[in-house]
């Protein structure tokens, strides 16, 4: 008694300057979320504004520093080969085979090592334990038929004078069979810059040209060469090939009558430690001005390779051939308005900003804006979907920087000296990234690994783009501790009321009460969680019936989902028909742990792949911030309550997953092109590419989601 | 790193060291320590045709010490230590690359010459020198495809009209001619030109050329089989080393002192030196035979392991396996960890990788001895004695390159910084703790008792609006705190001002 006396006397004792800080962030927790969120938004909206331009960061690349070799001989010798190519009858059963040998003859004679490399499309199938773990660790199944095979073609080239301790990749997908001319363009590229690297001296690096067998996908058949040449098996393939399929021999067969030199083995051929990979396409997407180059870098949940990479392919291309760089954009063809407005207001910033002191570079022209923002909207997008946009994706599974060169001709390829100046054009940008690479002593470790691309001259690095996450995610902290301060009335001092002095003995008690009230709220919402696995889980089910349409798939997934929603809360106990008293705290209890899950999950989800955290945390703050019981609301039927409602139901509508997905497909392909199936089809990729952003939507964007919608129709 | 191999290396007796330098960067004077050891450096003699550019030109190039030491002289030598150079260089003759074969017509092979080779001539040997000879030897398989090609049934290759009458034409005329004792080997008998440079001088220097009259295709006799070991895995925790043994030509058996019939197996010995930082696990050897898994005590007769000591000792392994005579390819695998180096101990380039010197596999049922019919001179030349010496055929493998984890080599720099600030903030706060009396805040408190800080009292109103809830004290310090506040914010924009002001006319 004595001791409360004395309280009573004196004001509160004064705590420490950073826990005041605290608390007052707290108390203010909704000014702060409010401000944050927005500020969180803004940031990411700014970013195409202080996008910097790239540089090349490890000095021995030297790109573009030595004149290119690549002469109109080598040219030649590539047009032979693709006139040899085209005349093989095409109609004939064995035109692949007989492909194959004309390139690996071509090959040869140029001082090259060929081998066969011979693969089995992998299954399509859930492995619900194969996430995270090593891609496709021996999982070669065991019902494979003898026509279903693909055969990639190796050639190397030692380097004359290197130690042969690493090697540079060239990679052309080739449909051999049902090859069209743009393929047979990108082969005729890479067989002219092979047959220059075959007799330069300067090559430290042996180089390996990998003719990707893409009848079963082009990812496919680089990822089995790259999982053979990293983890080869000793023991199945010898066998296999021995007596299983006979009838695939004949490559081997023949070729001995065919090769003097006895070079081309059929053993597996090697080169040492990968420093970098090129994967080479053409494509007859007419661009209007020029030649174009895409590139695509994002490989398997949202990891790119070396900035310096695109760096260099970028410099070069502009540069050195003068071709037409461009790399994945949204919208390119909508004009939205207000990014427009956004961009107009953002110059004109900065041109105020310039007037003040000529030294501030703030703001781009607003069609740089728009550009950046497309840009960098879809490489937003690409990384957060986890799934690798091109066989570079392959490599980077095994920490071998890769990209995806694509490039188009102005016209089509007809006009033979045209052709010519294209295949120079494009056989000298490969030269160079080649001796680039060559160049390099190292790998690849200078320039950055963490960057979002704004336009291919242009990027935003980590430092940058971590800032709006951590804009949007900072107040859900804040929030959660005022709700738990909230709904068990404690006040950290900082509400100077009157100190009641209550029987001591039992205000104690009822406050390590409601202390441990929390933990109700936290079982539910692990019940939820636990929900979200068993949903994450369903589709392995689901995919045992072969014959489903997608959307019977889709339909059985939504019911079997629900009911085992149902299962759970009849076995672990419905909040919904709960009898404990429904007091005012109780939502908000449920709401500050739903917040702790989302921040907890949203942080860990932003060191996996950091794209799907940001645009998870763009879809999930402001519905839970906003999430409040509609009842109340509704009763109170004022303007700013009917707001609230409104934007509660519009912000929980939008983030659920399927409706998310199906509206954005709506925005950029038109309306009447939905069906109900292309969602799960997009989970299917999603889980068939291992993406960790499909464990995200089950165990963080639908349970919290699920409980938003449970505290908006909470009955109290 | 050295290391020191039981019984690999066996033809020699006593403790023999062993070290490797599995990387060394390419430059020229790579060579002068070595030649420094020679008599004449490359000044004259021999040497002379040592020339820098061309030598590392060279596709392959290694150079040896071999150190004996000769203790008890036993041909009445004086006791000491005999050393032994060796430089092995591979070279092109004239690089003809650039027009090889379009059309599938086959080119004379290019014709050479020493000049030509080295852009060097001999002039007579090193005074130093006791005697100074270039020796030409012919493989056993060019000579086999020789003679098919004269076919004219001459039985003596080795006689006078031989080497100006096939195929080839030497340009200056070979003091001796050694052919080797036809031995088991059925593809025929290599042939050694010996040339003497005793009694060439500046003015007729000895340069030795080679011309070819028509195309010989031939290849060099391989090893019984071919070695390559490459690594597996990705990743920067663990991986596996693989060897890889494949049959050379399995038309030919030439596995030729092996026979199943009396149950004689192939014998291989594997030597292997890995460094501390890539720790094997030798528990987890596996072996592959013909694409089938062995047991590994079915196949190896003996095995050596001295694990690696960090930082003092490397790994070391040798193996004698004895494989069937029919074997076709073999495999086998160690695991491994990456282990983690001191920031002191990374080399420069460091991201690189780190290299593992290569493997010897030597196979002792084999050897690469000529041996000469005893009539000739050929005890006094040591280096005719060299070759007829019984040495098992050893073949190297490749330098793996592992890439290691490597630290952000600008962190010293962080972490100083983080460090420093971790202390400040540690002694700040120890420091404030120690200096605080106990109690000494609420006394001050109790001194100004009564009234209420302004600030608080405008936070506890900022947060009861925000609730919207009614403030519960409605008092005067009201009017004082947003007086407080409104000159508090004046005093933020006069400095915002100030800032600006600043940094608009002096920025």
């Amino acid at each position: 008694m004595a001791k409360t006396e004395t309280e009573k006397e004196t004001p509160k004792m004064k705590p420490r300057p950073i826990v005041r800080l605290g608390i007052f962030l707290i108390s203010h927790s909704f000014l702060v979320s409010v401000v944050c969120c927005t500020a969180g938004v803004l940031a990411l909206l700014l970013l195409p504004v202080l996008a910097k331009n790239t540089y090349i960061s490890e000095n021995a690349l030297m790109p573009g520093s030595a004149s290119s070799l690549l002469s109109n001989h080598d040219i030649a010798e590539a047009n032979r080969l693709v006139n040899e190519l085209s005349s093989l009858n095409l109609e004939r059963k064995d035109a692949g085979i007989e492909s194959q040998k004309i390139l690996a003859r071509y090959m040869s004679d140029l001082g090259a090592e060929v081998s066969y490399h011979k693969f089995h499309p992998p299954q399509n199938h859930f492995h619900p334990l194969h996430f995270f773990s090593s891609p496709h660790s021996g999982i070669i199944g065991e019902n494979f038929s003898c026509s279903s095979y693909g055969v990639n073609t190796v050639g190397i080239i030692r380097s004359p004078r290197g130690d042969g301790k690493e090697a540079i990749v060239l990679v052309t997908p080739y449909n051999f069979g049902r090859s069209d001319s743009s393929e047979t363009l990108s082969l005729s590229i890479a067989y002219s810059v092979f047959s220059l690297l075959s007799r330069v001296t300067w090559l430290a690096k042996d180089i390996i040209w990998l003719i990707a067998d893409s009848q079963y996908g082009e990812h496919e058949s680089v990822a089995a060469w790259l999982r053979d040449y990293h983890t080869p098996s000793f023991t199945g393939l010898v066998s296999l090939n021995a007596d299983a399929c006979v009838e695939g021999n004949n490559l081997y067969i023949s070729k001995d009558n065919s090769v003097v030199q006895g070079k081309i083995s059929d053993g597996f051929g090697r080169a040492g430690t990968m420093a970098a990979a090129l994967v080479l396409k053409v494509t007859d997407r007419n661009g209007l001005w020029d030649d174009t180059l895409s590139i695509y870098a994002e490989a398997s949940n949202g990891q790119m390779p070396n900035l310096d990479l695109i760096n260099i392919v970028n410099y070069l291309a502009v540069h050195r051939q003068g071709l037409h760089v461009q790399i994945q954009k949204f919208w390119s063809d909508l004009d939205l308005k207000w990014l427009e407005f956004l961009g107009k207001t953002f110059e004109l910033l900065g041109k105020v900003a310039r007037s003040l002191n000529p030294n501030w570079k703030f703001g781009i022209p607003a069609s740089d804006y728009i550009e950046g923002t497309t840009t960098l909207a879809s490489s937003l997008y690409y990384q957060a979907l986890g799934i690798p946009t091109g066989p570079h994706g392959a490599f980077r599974d095994f920490q071998v920087d890769a990209i995806t060169l694509e490039i188009s001709p102005r016209v089509s390829s007809n006009n033979k000296a045209r052709r010519n100046e294209f295949l120079l054009r494009g056989g000298r940008l490969i030269e160079g990234v080649i001796r680039s690479v060559n160049n390099l002593l190292e790998k690849f470790h200078q320039s950055f690994f963490l960057y979002l691309l704004t336009s291919p001259s242009k990027f935003v690095s980590v430092g940058v783009y971590m800032i709006a996450f951590a804009l949007l995610v900072a107040p859900l902290p804040l929030v959660a501790a005022s709700l738990y301060a909230d709904a068990n009335e404690l006040d950290f001092g900082m509400k100077n009321d009157k100190y009641t002095p209550m029987d001591t003995a039992s205000n104690e008690i009822n406050i390590t009460f409601r202390s441990w009230k929390w933990l109700s709220a936290a079982k539910e919402v692990f019940v939820v969680h636990i929900w979200g696995v068993i949903v994450l889980l369903l589709p392995y089910f689901i995919c045992q019936m072969r014959d489903w349409s997608p959307t019977t798939s889709f339909v059985s997934w939504v019911f079997l989902a629900m009911l085992s929603l149902l299962i759970l809360y009849l076995i672990l106990g419905s909040p919904f028909s709960h009898g404990y008293s429904l007091e005012k705290g109780e939502w908000a209890m449920l709401k500050s742990v739903t917040i702790s899950a989302i921040f907890i999950g949203l942080l860990l989800m932003s060191v996996v792949n950091f794209a799907t955290a940001e645009i998870g945390a763009l879809l999930m703050v402001p519905m839970s911030l906003m999430a409040q019981p509609l009842k109340p609301d509704i009763r109170a039927a004022s303007l700013r309550s009917f707001f609230r409602v409104i934007c509660n139901l519009v912000l929980g509508f939008v983030a659920f997953p399927p409706v998310t997905f199906f509206m954005l497909k709506g925005i950029f392909e038109g309306p009447d092109c939905i069906n109900l199936g292309d969602f799960w089809n997009w989970l299917e990729s999603l889980w068939a590419w291992n993406s960790a952003t499909y464990i995200y939507i089950g165990m963080v964007h639908l349970p919290c989601w699920v409980l938003c919608i449970h505290i908006l129709l909470h009955s109290c | 790193m050295y290391s020191a191999p039981q019984w690999s290396f066996r033809p020699a007796t006593g403790n023999i060291r062993y070290g490797m330098l599995p990387r060394e960067a390419v430059c020229t004077e790579n060579l002068t320590p070595w030649l420094k050891l020679l008599p004449c450096r490359d000044k004259d003699g021999l040497s002379a045709l040592m020339d820098r550019p061309s030598i590392y030109k060279s596709f392959y190039h290694s150079q040896r010490l071999h150190l004996t030491s000769n203790k008890s002289g036993p041909e009445g030598m004086n006791p000491g230590i005999i050393l032994e150079q060796t430089l092995t260089v591979v070279l092109q003759p004239n690089s003809q690359r650039t027009s090889v074969t379009y059309s599938g017509e086959k080119n004379v092979q290019p014709s050479w010459s020493l000049s030509s080779i080295f852009g060097r001539k001999v002039s007579g040997r090193c005074v130093l020198a006791k005697s100074s000879n270039v020796y030409l030897q012919l493989e056993r398989g060019l000579v086999a495809e020789l003679k098919k090609n004269k076919n004219n049934g001459v039985g003596n290759i080795a006689s006078e009209g031989f080497w100006s009458g096939t195929g080839f034409e030497l340009s200056v005329r070979p003091d001796k001619v050694f052919e080797e004792e036809n031995s088991s080997h059925r593809r025929g008998s290599s042939v050694l030109f010996e040339f003497s440079i005793d009694k060439y001088s500046d003015s007729q220097p000895f340069d030795l050329g080679l011309k070819w009259k028509f195309p010989v295709t031939w290849s060099s006799e391989p090893a019984p089989l071919h070695a390559s070991r490459f690594l597996m895995g990705s990743g920067n925790e663990r991986g596996a080393i693989a060897i890889l043994l494949k049959s050379a030509d399995l038309n030919d058996a030439s596995l030729g002192t092996c026979s199943s019939s009396n149950g004689y197996k192939f014998r291989v010995d594997v030597f292997q030196v890995v460094p501390w930082y890539v720790k094997v696990y030798y528990h987890t050897l596996q072996l592959f035979v013909n694409g089938q898994p062995k047991a590994v005590g079915d196949v190896i007769e003996t095995i050596h392991v001295s694990p690696s000591k960090d930082k003092i000792s490397p790994g070391v392994m040798e193996m004698v396996l004895q494989f069937p005579c029919d074997v076709k390819s073999a495999a086998l695998t160690l695991e491994f960890d990456k282990g983690f180096l001191h920031i002191d101990e990374y080399p420069p380039d460091a991201n690189q990788g780190f290299d593992i010197p290569s493997a010897a596999i030597s196979f002792p049922n084999f050897y690469t001895s000529l041996l000469f019919p005893g009539n000739c001179s050929v005890d006094k030349s040591p280096m005719l004695s060299k070759f007829q010496e019984k040495n098992p055929v050893l073949s190297y493998t490749e330098v793996l390159l592992v890439p290691l984890t490597t630290p952000d080599f600008s962190m010293p720099y962080n972490v100083i910084t983080i460090t420093c600030t971790v202390f400040a903030l540690y002694f700040g706060s120890l420091l404030n703790v120690l200096r605080r009396r106990v109690d000494e805040e609420e006394r001050l408190l109790k001194s100004k008792a009564g009234k209420t800080t302004p600030l608080s009292g405008l936070l506890s109103k900022l947060s009861a609006k925000l609730r919207g809830r009614p403030q519960e004290t409605p008092q005067s310090p009201s009017n004082s705190s947003s007086l407080i506040s409104s000159k508090l914010l004046l005093k933020v924009f006069l400095v915002a001002v100030l800032a600006v002001a600043w940094q608009y006319y002096f920025g």
